[in-house]
């Protein structure tokens, strides 16, 4: 049965399918696979995300959208036994070629994780800790701007100002995950991954998160990994739906939500499975 | 209110039961530490004056003190610290981040096995690769075979610690583009520090009660130790020494040094407690 109403509304101004057209390429997944030792995760994906846009990536538990998602910045490097194949290509550059700088791909590709993990430091602490460790600002005055910014980026400044010196382990579990967008947006990526930012957080902190990605597509190109069908329809510009380790469809927001081209896809956004 | 079934009352009567069963248990542990620590109390605190906690060793009948023992058992507890924590820390290191594959299972191995080893082992072999070469006695082999006793009980609980760290913290740090080893300097090893630091005083505790180790190599003096290159005194092998003698002072004052070793152990744990104090948890 072809749907012809809306299955969920968009609730963001969204890029319009001419707009993404004329954006440039900004990662290009060609043919890939990946396995866990034996066992194939991925098979044989290739998608292409324009920059300045909002990827969601879509699909039942266990469909491999994290484990693409962790190949983007090699963050499956540290599982003993995983294997790529294929390439990703950031700017045209293959992040698998042999001699690429994994130090350097991931200052330029951040991440949010699914489960807010501050280290156990001050707040301030928390957001220098990449400037520091990447030797990106010159002054102590500079360090301070650039916290200060990151804080303000990810909405969190007005609420923690006054306590820049206290354990971020004493924030709230919305503040704690706004910390880390923080802490990832204070060394100025270009991409920004993230996987489930809210599964965790109540429904005014995943409001929060929500206006934060909409906000933050002006600069940063990002690829979410979400659970929640609204989700994905509220923040994002284009929708990839995966099942069993496949990708099965993938095109704007608005054509997925409406007239997906698979009846799997539509049987998932419905909810009839999954 | 319903009335109890007779399955919910047996199943009162037994965790009642099984509740009174473990705080006996503990009261039983509890009260043996109490009754020690109160009998040394008791016996010690007669023979303790502040001349006892400065003098040297006399003559019998002439009083005299364990002045050179503090110090003594303090010089040799610093120095098995400088090499014992930092060699124990880095071997823990090592297992918890790279020892996953085959040379890690065997230091694992060996570190279990040098636990297990009793001390006055270490204390021969000491002798008989130090101080035989050096042909005497000395301080600096006191410390050596307790940084030997130290380093796999460090070894160990520095892992065990470093491994409870999260693995989300981990990646937190690697995606904002740091390299491994200051993943682990930076947020590894300072997420676990009070563990680190609890296992290190363990250790400290542990070997500030060795007596057999030092006494074929710190050896024992009755004078206030000068260099590292003598032998040297310590409270333990003191009050052994006082312990065996014929003499009543001489055993009243191993009463008093049991007291002062014990009250020093106690300080450096309260210490360690607060300086551990965990700042961000």
């Amino acid at each position: 049965m072809p749907v012809s109403t809306p299955l969920l509304t968009p609730k963001f101004a969204v890029n319009s399918r001419v707009e993404l057209a004329e954006r440039a390429t900004k990662i290009a997944v060609d043919s890939l696979d990946f396995y866990y030792g034996r066992t194939q995760a991925l098979e044989n994906i290739s998608l292409d995300i324009p920059e300045q846009a909002v990827m969601a990536f879509i699909g039942p538990s266990g469909c491999g959208k994290t484990t693409l998602l962790r190949t983007l910045n090699r963050m499956n490097d540290v599982i003993p036994s995983t294997r790529v194949e294929g390439s990703v290509l950031i700017d045209g550059e293959n992040i698998y070629a042999p001699g690429a700088d994994v130090v350097e791909l991931r200052r330029k590709v951040g991440m949010v994780f699914q489960k807010s993990n501050p280290f156990p430091k001050s707040i301030f602490d928390n957001v220098a800790y990449g400037l520091r460790i990447n030797r990106l600002t010159s002054s102590k005055a500079e360090l301070q701007e650039r916290v200060e910014q990151a804080l303000q980026d990810a909405a969190l400044w007005s609420e923690v100002k006054d306590r820049l010196k206290s354990s971020a382990l004493g924030l709230s579990g919305g503040q704690q995950q706004r910390l880390c967008i923080a802490r990832a947006l204070a060394i100025r990526p270009e991409v920004i991954l993230m996987d489930e930012p809210a599964s965790a957080l109540d429904p005014i902190a995943t409001s929060k998160i929500e206006e934060l990605i909409v906000d933050l597509k002006k600069q940063y190109t990002i690829v979410i990994v979400t659970h929640n069908m609204q989700q994905a329809a509220r923040v994002s510009d284009l929708t990839a739906f995966f099942l069993l380790g496949k990708l099965i469809e993938v095109s704007t927001t608005e054509k997925m939500f409406t007239a997906p081209n698979e009846k799997m896809t539509e049987d998932y956004i419905t909810g009839r499975f999954g | 209110m319903r009335t109890l079934s007779r399955t919910d009352r047996s199943r009162r009567a037994v965790s009642a039961l099984l509740t009174t069963l473990t705080a006996l248990c503990t009261l039983l542990a509890i009260s043996i530490l109490a009754i020690i620590l109160s009998y040394i109390a008791m016996r010690g605190v007669a023979a303790i004056n502040f001349r006892f906690l400065i003098d040297s060793p006399r003559p019998v009948g002439e009083g005299g003190g364990i002045g050179n023992a503090i110090v003594g058992s303090a010089v040799l507890l610093l120095l098995s610290c400088i090499v014992g924590i930092p060699a124990g820390i880095g071997t823990g290191v090592y297992l918890s981040e790279f020892g996953g594959g085959y040379v890690g299972s065997i230091v694992r191995f060996l570190v279990d096995t040098l636990t297990g080893i009793p001390s006055i082992v270490t204390g021969v072999f000491v002798y008989a690769v130090v101080v035989l070469r050096m042909k005497h006695f000395s301080g600096l082999a006191g410390g050596i075979a307790l940084a030997l006793i130290m380093v796999p009980i460090v070894a160990r609980t520095t892992e065990e610690m470093i491994r409870l760290v999260p693995h989300s913290l981990r990646e937190g740090a690697l995606a904002l583009g740091a390299p491994q080893w200051r993943v682990t300097l930076g947020v590894v090893i300072p997420a676990a520090g009070s563990g680190i630091a609890t296992g290190a005083m363990l250790a400290v505790a542990r070997v500030s009660g060795e007596t057999a180790p030092l006494l074929f190599t710190a050896f024992g003096s009755r004078f206030f130790p000068r260099n590292l290159n003598e032998p040297i005194a310590s409270l333990t092998v003191q009050i052994y020494y006082y312990a065996i003698s014929p003499y009543d002072e001489w055993h009243a004052q191993a009463w008093a040094a049991t007291l002062v070793l014990m009250a020093l152990i106690l300080s450096i744990n309260i210490a360690v407690r607060f300086l551990t104090r965990k700042k961000f948890g």
